[in-house]
């Protein structure tokens, strides 16, 4: 596995500086604002926050280049699905009706489905690149030891460092035993029948799960041997020390929660109405 | 689950259950036409994991196993992650005092292992993330529930099939306790 994990990009930019905890607690906040709001200002503004961080931190396109391809079928697809089962809900939200387009039976394409469509869309464009921009910029360690400074028991935080530190493993086991069972003929492609095909993937299944839960009994007895779970905290290894910098990040990932709230009372709604009488 | 599992091995057990159902559902999701809807060997291991280890560990691997992939993927979608929480919870406590890693694993508690995913598949799927998604994410109704009921059938199916199937082949793989008789 030569591939890193995680997509963390390395390559010092501004937002590599800050810690962990800083950018943690920044995403937090604007997915929680995303996830707040339906105005479409509010959520383009969140959106542009977005890409200022991305030209900030000098995470290239091409960086994520396969990721944002996903999201933009996915979203392509969303899209579509809406119209074809909810072509009227924009109206519906609205509370008004203006046609475009007369299409056949109830779908018409109309301004207020296209509005609301654009909101849903602008919704994924405000969640969705804070979270990847959060998993480049910041080292798979020093998650950890942030999720345990905002609050998180370390146990917890623990044992999210312990899957991120499995992850190659089990990834290499599943190939070798994959490997394995393909050399003794066992197909799990669409050249089978689908309950042959079942039956080949348990016997993959298997032996990585077995294997797993003997590890689980010998990686907990190491532990325990070591004390782990004695003291009422623990220290970490990758924990940089937080600076102004990191303060005016929480700081700003304070307001854009409020703002959210702002947003909801001033439309008197989560949407943002221009169609409104 | 039996109490007598130490939390160290409960925290090692989320660690690594996590890490399992982020390398299986990110290299080995089947996609079916409806977007965001997979069929998922993930969730049949999180559901063994669940009744061996209890229903915190379940809710916590699959919590962290979720957000990963999703993090890694295409972001987060935080409706779909508390439901992979809430699948594990359900399923834990239906399946609470099992004697699976005793090596027991009759008829009795394989029926209620199905009857488990079932139940915790329907409120995942059918109830709670429509729901958050109608209330949160602002979709429309109709479209969220046809995805949910996909989700449901699909994932009861592979989580009691494959869950039952491990669980089996488990339970044969212990000692049981009091296998051994006093020979006179």
């Amino acid at each position: 596995m030569t591939a890193p994990l995680l997509g963390y990009v390395e390559r010092p930019g501004l937002l590599h500086t800050l810690t962990g905890t800083a950018k943690l607690v920044l995403t937090i906040a604007m997915v929680l604002a995303a996830m707040i709001s339906f105005d479409v200002r509010f959520l383009a503004a969140l959106g542009v926050l977005s890409m200022i961080g991305w030209a900030l931190s000098r995470v290239r396109l091409r960086d994520l280049a396969t990721v944002l391809w996903i999201i933009l079928t996915f979203m392509v697809l969303n899209n579509l699905l809406i119209f074809v089962f909810a072509p009227g809900y924009g109206s519906e939200l609205l509370g008004a009706r203006h046609v475009i387009v007369d299409g056949p039976g109830r779908w018409d394409l109309t301004q207020e489905q296209l509005f609301y469509q654009l909101a849903v869309t602008l919704k994924y464009f405000a969640m969705l690149p804070a979270v990847l921009l959060f998993v480049a910029t910041t080292r798979p360690p020093e998650f950890a030891s942030s999720l345990h400074r905002i609050g998180v028991p370390y146990k917890v935080a623990f044992a999210v460092s312990l899957a991120l530190r499995f992850i190659p493993d089990i990834q290499r086991e599943m190939r070798t035993i994959s490997q394995a069972q393909q050399a003794r003929g066992l197909d799990i492609s669409r050249k089978v029948g689908l309950v042959t095909r079942v039956r080949n993937v348990v016997s993959t299944l298997m032996p990585l799960l077995l294997g797993s839960l003997d590890r689980i009994e010998t990686v907990s007895s190491a532990m325990e041997l070591r004390g782990f779970g004695r003291g009422r905290g623990r220290t970490w290894y990758d924990v940089k020390p937080m600076r102004t910098r990191d303060w005016v990040t929480i700081l700003g990932a304070a307001a854009v929660v409020a703002a959210a709230i702002v947003m909801v009372v001033v439309d008197g709604g989560r949407y943002w109405n221009p169609f409104g009488a | 689950m039996s109490p007598r599992i130490s939390p160290v091995t409960r925290v090692v057990a989320i660690g690594i259950g996590a890490a399992l159902f982020f390398v299986l559902g990110r290299f080995l999701a089947i996609p079916t036409p409806i977007p965001n809807t997979t069929i998922n060997l993930q969730y049949a291991v999180l559901a063994v994991f669940a009744v061996l280890y209890g229903p915190l560990v379940g809710v916590l691997a699959g919590l962290i196993g979720h957000v990963l992939v999703d993090a890694t993927g295409y972001g987060i979608w935080p409706t779909w992650e508390t439901g992979t929480a809430v699948f594990a919870l359900i399923v834990g406590l239906v399946m609470l005092h099992n004697h699976v890693r005793e090596g027991e694993f009759p008829r009795r508690t394989l029926v209620r292992f199905v009857l488990a995913v079932a139940i915790a598949n329907a409120v995942t799927w059918v109830l709670w993330a429509p729901i958050g998604d109608v209330l949160i994410m602002g979709e429309p109704a109709s479209k969220v529930f046809t995805q949910g009921v996909l989700a449901f059938v699909a994932n009861s199916v592979t989580a009691a099939v494959l869950g039952g199937i491990i669980l089996g082949i488990y339970a044969r793989s212990r000692t049981r306790t009091g296998s051994l008789t006093l020979d006179r």
